[in-house]
């Protein structure tokens, strides 16, 4: 009995519309998927991507040139050189990382004692030129300056964690 | 009467079903394999050589781009083998963190696996459906560590940042109604704990949706069945570890031979094979996919009801909160000399193995006192998997050859390192 309900079972393909059937039941189903460039997937206030420098509320860069996120980065992508300025503060005359060296594991930021190197949410970026990956301290207070309010609402939803 | 050779035929490294960058050079005779000899070493980024020049700490970011598809069960091994030899234990919230983690990358692990391994047979949905899950589990990567994949989360001590209380939602848009909306936010209205357990909820019915479209399928079957069968006692002088050694009817898990972790007090079962065909293989795997997600699950309860610190306290070795390196000198000193130093490790040598989804990925460790290790071999089961390669295809068709790769599950990243 056994022996000719599998050879049925094989012969009327059971098998393989049964598989025919999920697929045709999710072609109906809702998507999961999202219109990219219209639309994001969600993103943590964790995220790790293109790094920042930030200022304080009254202007002034945060970053005192410790040199703590050059010694901790694994593969030796921040460069920088200080000298005391004007004002008899010591800050960085170069700041430079080099995208192609990071690997975005985030030691910069969690060694910075003054909260200056972040990781950003950003990561669509291009280079057009070489010479464009490393990004020098200009451009990235400039990305600090530009996305300030969603990098200081990130750190203070993790503050309670780090 | 011309001499007759056999032909040689070079497959990979750019061919899709290689994996990576697999090179066979397979000696055939008409579509007969008669030797098959994988070249390696072109994804080689001398990890073992970079790691003995950088502080102990700094390295785990590139455990994770070893095998790149089971990321935090290397920093395991990597963090397991630290640990050993400074003597620590992590704190039990951190440990139970590490065996969910250590879960969910089996998990995202073997629907890759399963995903292409049934790509390269010919069936197209099953990789589909296999990412529409591991996208849900690269959130939660990403929600605790910030990064989907190399995730540098596992700390000597315990881990980087306890478990966010908030899951990142989908933002509303023009393009998706209200309803719509809700129903992609359902599962992420609570916290990061709320979002796996509904994962672990829906995730067996969608394994029972891959088993539909394969288990019985005969195509399926045809390309499985017989192909690539290993002996048990063969496989056991051939170094397998993991579903390989399983899918032969051998009973060996790490995690119940040598337990590490918190894995003694989780209940699950360890599936094995009968035949050591390429389909009892896939079954394992299948069968591990359920316990995961039943160790999943009951991690998720214990640490619902055990909050406390996942970090040990120990500041030579973990750095202080932001709010007490800011405040306190002595706070600020460690801060500075952990980032700046990292921390020594006594004289000794040990080796830490975990079981990774792959197999045994162990890390043997030989420190000379220095914060930097004097050596670091990573024994990696895909190299072991690969070397079996010749004796696994020798005597079938070439598009065995594809089953075999995909059942051995290789990662370049880890047999070339």
């Amino acid at each position: 009995m056994s022996k000719t309900r599998g050879w049925l079972k094989s012969f009327l393909l059971v098998e393989l519309f049964r598989g025919l059937m999920l697929t045709i039941r999710y072609m109906f189903s809702g998507k999961f998927t999202v219109r990219y460039p219209e639309e994001k997937a969600p993103q943590s206030p964790r995220f790790r991507g293109l790094h920042a420098l930030r200022r304080y509320p009254n202007g002034e860069e945060r970053c005192i040139a410790c040199k703590l996120c050059e010694a901790v980065c694994p593969a030796l992508a921040i460069t920088i050189d200080s000298e005391p300025r004007k004002d008899g503060t010591r800050r960085t005359s170069r700041y430079d990382i080099d995208l192609f060296k990071c690997i975005f594991c985030g030691f910069c930021e969690e060694a910075c004692p003054v909260d200056s190197i972040v990781e950003t949410r950003i990561y669509e970026y291009h280079f057009e030129k070489r010479g464009e990956q490393i990004m020098t301290k200009d451009k990235l207070l400039a990305i600090g300056d530009r996305y300030e309010a969603q990098i200081a609402s990130d750190r203070m939803q993790d503050a309670l964690y780090r | 009467m011309p001499e007759i050779q056999n032909f040689t035929l070079n497959f990979g490294p750019q061919h899709p079903a290689a994996h990576g960058v697999l090179r066979l050079v397979l000696e055939m005779d008409g579509e007969v394999i008669e030797r098959a000899d994988p070249h390696i070493g072109l994804l080689h980024r001398a990890t073992e050589k970079l790691a003995e020049s950088k502080p102990y700490n700094q390295s785990i970011g590139y455990m994770d781009r070893l095998d790149y598809v089971s990321m935090m069960c290397n920093e395991h091994a990597y963090v397991l083998a630290m640990e050993k030899l400074l003597g620590l234990e992590a704190p039990i919230r951190a440990q139970y963190i590490r065996v969910m983690f250590d879960e969910i990358t089996r998990i995202l692990n073997h629907l890759m696996w399963l995903g292409a391994h049934a790509l390269d047979i010919g069936a197209m949905t099953v990789f589909l459906y296999a990412f529409r899950e591991r996208e849900d589990l690269l959130d939660c990567y990403e929600a605790v560590s910030g990064a989907r994949m190399h995730a540098t989360y596992y700390r000597p001590g315990g881990v980087y940042r306890d478990l966010p209380g908030q899951m990142p939602r989908y933002q509303s848009s023009e393009w998706r109604s209200d309803a719509d909306l809700s129903r992609l936010n359902e599962a992420r209205a609570g916290s990061l704990l709320d979002f796996i357990e509904s994962f672990t909820q829906r995730f067996p019915q969608r394994v029972d949706e891959y088993e539909t479209l394969l288990t019985d399928n005969r195509i399926w079957k045809q390309r499985t069945v017989g192909i690539g069968v290993v002996e048990p006692e063969r496989a056991i002088s051939l170094g397998f570890s993991g579903p390989m050694l399983r899918g032969s009817g051998v009973e060996w898990d790490l995690r119940r031979k040598q337990p590490y972790e918190v894995y003694p007090d989780v209940d699950f079962d360890i599936p094995v094979g009968v035949n050591g065909d390429c389909y009892d293989r896939y079954l394992v795997r299948i069968e591990e996919l359920r316990q995961s997600n039943w160790i999943v699950s009951q991690c998720v309860d214990w640490l619902r009801r055990n909050p406390g610190p996942v970090m040990t306290a120990d500041y030579k070795l973990s750095p202080p909160s932001r709010e007490e390196m800011k405040g306190d000198m002595e706070a600020m000193i460690h801060h500075f000399k952990l980032f700046t130093e990292g921390f020594c490790i006594p004289e000794g040598e040990t080796y830490a193995a975990v079981e990774a989804p792959k197999g045994e990925f162990g890390i043997y460790l030989v420190s000379d006192g220095a914060n930097k290790p004097y050596r670091l071999k990573i024994r990696a089961p895909g190299f072991v998997h690969l070397s079996a390669m010749d004796e696994m295809v020798r005597g079938h068709m070439l598009a065995d050859v594809v089953a075999v790769i995909g059942t051995q599950d290789i990662v370049f990243g880890e047999v070339d390192r």
